[in-house]
């Protein structure tokens, strides 16, 4: 890995980026000092369909490309600068969960190009015939090398690339430690004790069975991904035991955790992250049980409408200029070292975005069968109306 | 004929539009309430009564529902019952058309909106913080049921207000005056001749309320914090997470069949009640 590039080193692209979010230089200064304008314009030149809007008689991408993610997980200024190069709008659809993800595209009409699923929901949508197997000459951003395999392998399903990977990170727990007297938890046990105990009425829990069941199971040292009706069992018993000293059962807990309502809750690297910068008392841990590792991932519906503007899109933001920009937005790790080269050494040090290797080691990637199994949908609904 | 003919095409868009709006797909809840759900969710096709033995699994949604809309009709009928009065009758002109907008004001900005303004003051920092600095200790409001029944009055609470305000307004006054000249004292007059007339109003207002109330989400997903689950949610995470199809149709259908029944109950009832009525027009 390298720490300057052809055309800005990484401290410029930072000083600039800076500058830029200070309001000091114009958006159109940014992007072309940072090469963020001339990578739009490389990607003209690459594809024929993305020369300046004059050019689009022929082979046009059209007027828009329709996007389903999740939110706070892009920076609007490079939707901006893909739709100044392109004349393709990007409409953003933002989503809460993998399932409501995969409801919508079974249901038919989405009308989405580009969506953003989850490691463990990938093979799912190929099993469905719902995603395509990925053209890579429409992506020339796209350097598999690049990429951390852990990462990126769920994206490639019986030997073809559905996917390509966009971020990743954990699931652990955040918690106020101005209410611990001094301690830090370090394990799920302590999570799900603390809450029965001291916290009680504190603690929020994702609205999600994947990560609440999950961490549940992680009480006992099951896995995270266990179907197994008896480990099941436990975990719901916990579950209801611990539901009269919830807070709430909310997969948007931000709010709550700095308005010092909720002490303690389920939270997501990026969230984790965002609120321990503005708030150092909250601090992001792993439980030393273990929990969960994910990655997503971009990828094309089958049914995508604009499914030349969907290629540029995901080319675009494969751009390892504009991924910067994006990550530094939304705080979440970026699996390409081309995008790491370009990243603030302090950023690259954070262990809430990069923890110790030995607590990474103890994550479990969350499975396709994790997902769909019905009878971990009936425990959470069991949970969530007791 | 040709006056047949002119009525026919006026009533032909609503027609169109209830058989495509409604009754298909009534007709498709109920088809997909006799399937399976597919192995990654969705719908397979099937001729089962699997999913109407299951229901019991969702019991508690229904039973929460059921306790909460009824209640959260006749808290709303108790509030609003006064203020329609007061609207009606003892308001003068210039003030009423002020104080009627007030009412509706809070339609104009979403519910969504309105009720993140009830997370803040339901929160710590909010009223909870206020009663503690009066000195009355800090209870906890926000996630629990007082404070879905709150929201869910608040929501509701003009959809009350407005028809019973409408039947007391049409009210004849001299029938009043009749009554207070006939020696009956205030409260009997309102009892015998009031409250009966207003009995219309008063019957719109909570079948208005109800319904809604019997498929309320939102405020109990968002005031709630998910703890306090009403069928509505039931509906929204069998559809949107387990994708479960076939047995979200189920509950849908026996929502739906509830709500028939209780309907009917209170419309026989209503009814009956109104008799009563019929007796006061005489007078």
């Amino acid at each position: 890995m390298k720490d300057t590039i052809d055309h800005i080193s990484r401290r410029r692209f930072m000083e600039e980026l800076r500058r830029y979010q200070k309001g000091s230089v114009t958006r159109r200064h940014f992007l072309g000092v940072t090469g963020l304008g001339a990578a739009t314009a490389v990607l003209g030149a690459a594809m024929p369909g993305l020369l300046p809007r004059k050019a689009f008689a022929q082979g046009s991408i059209g007027d828009r490309v329709v996007l389903a993610t999740w939110p706070n997980y892009h920076d609007a200024a490079n939707f901006d600068a893909f739709t100044a190069a392109t004349g393709a709008a990007v409409q953003v659809n933002v989503f809460g969960s993998n399932e409501e993800m995969l409801a919508k595209l079974q249901a038919g009409g989405s009308g989405w190009d580009v969506f953003v699923p989850t490691n463990y929901a990938i093979s799912t949508y190929v099993d469905q015939d719902l995603i395509e197997p990925l053209d890579l000459a429409l992506l020339p951003n796209y350097d598999a090398a690049s990429f951390d395999p852990r990462f990126a392998d769920p994206g490639t399903v019986g030997g073809k690339l559905y996917a390509v990977p966009k971020n990743w990170g954990t699931t652990g727990f955040a918690v106020n430690t101005s209410r611990t007297g001094g301690t830090t938890p370090t394990t799920w046990k302590e999570f799900w004790d603390l809450t029965q105990t001291t916290f009680s009425g504190r603690t929020m829990v994702h609205d999600y069975q994947l990560t609440t069941i999950g961490n549940a199971l992680k009480y006992f040292g099951f896995s995270f991904n266990s179907v197994d009706p008896a480990e099941l069992a436990k975990a719901e018993e916990l579950l209801l035991a611990a539901k009269p000293h919830l807070f709430a059962i909310n997969s948007d807990y931000q709010p709550s955790m700095r308005s010092g309502d909720a002490w303690m809750t389920i939270c997501w690297t990026g969230d984790g992250k965002q609120l321990n910068r503005d708030m150092p008392e909250i601090v992001y841990v792993l439980g030393k049980e273990g929990g969960e590792l994910w990655s997503d991932f971009y990828a094309v519906p089958k049914s995508a409408p604009h499914r030349a503007a969907a290629y540029a899109l995901i080319d675009f933001l494969l751009k390892p200029e504009v991924n910067a920009v994006e990550a530094l937005f939304h705080g979440y790790p970026v699996p390409d070292s081309r995008v790491s080269a370009l990243l603030p050494a302090e950023v690259l040090a954070d262990p809430i975005l990069y923890p110790a290797a030995d607590l990474l080691n103890a994550l479990e990637f969350g499975a396709a069968v994790t997902l769909t199994d019905p009878n971990r949908a009936e425990l959470m609904a069991r949970f969530k109306s007791a | 004929m040709q006056r047949r003919l002119v009525s026919g095409l006026l009533l032909a868009p609503a027609g169109v539009w209830f058989a495509v709006m409604l009754v298909l797909p009534l007709c498709f809840v109920l088809v997909f309430s006799l399937g399976e759900r597919g192995a990654a969710g969705g719908y397979v096709p099937a001729f089962t009564l699997e999913q109407y033995a299951n229901l019991p699994a969702r019991g508690q949604a229904f039973l929460n529902t059921l306790i909460l809309a009824p209640m959260g009709t006749l808290l709303a009928l108790v509030i609003a019952y006064p203020l329609a009065y007061f609207l009606a009758l003892e308001v003068g002109p210039k003030w009423r058309t002020t104080l009627l907008i007030l009412v509706i004001v809070p339609f104009w900005t979403s519910i969504l909106i309105r009720s993140y303004a009830w997370i803040f003051i339901l929160g710590g920092q909010g009223l909870p913080a206020l009663l503690e600095w009066m000195g009355f200790g800090a209870p906890r409001l926000i996630n629990t049921r007082f404070a879905v029944l709150t929201g869910i009055v608040y929501g509701y609470l003009p959809l009350m207000v407005l028809p019973i305000y409408v039947s007391l307004e049409r009210l004849d006054k001299r029938l009043l005056e009749a009554s207070a000249d006939l020696g009956a004292p205030p409260f009997r007059s309102f009892l015998q001749v009031v409250l009966p007339l207003s009995l219309p109003g008063v019957a719109t207002g909570c079948m208005l309320v109800f319904i809604l109330l019997m498929g309320e989400f939102l405020i109990p997903a968002m005031l709630g914090g998910g703890k306090v689950f009403f069928i509505g949610n039931a509906l929204v995470d069998l559809f949107l997470q387990s994708r479960n199809w076939a047995f979200g149709a189920a509950v849908a259908v026996t929502l739906v069949a509830i709500m028939l029944v209780t309907v009917t109950f209170y419309l026989v009832l209503m009814r009956r009640l109104g008799g009563t009525r019929g007796n006061v027009e005489l007078i």
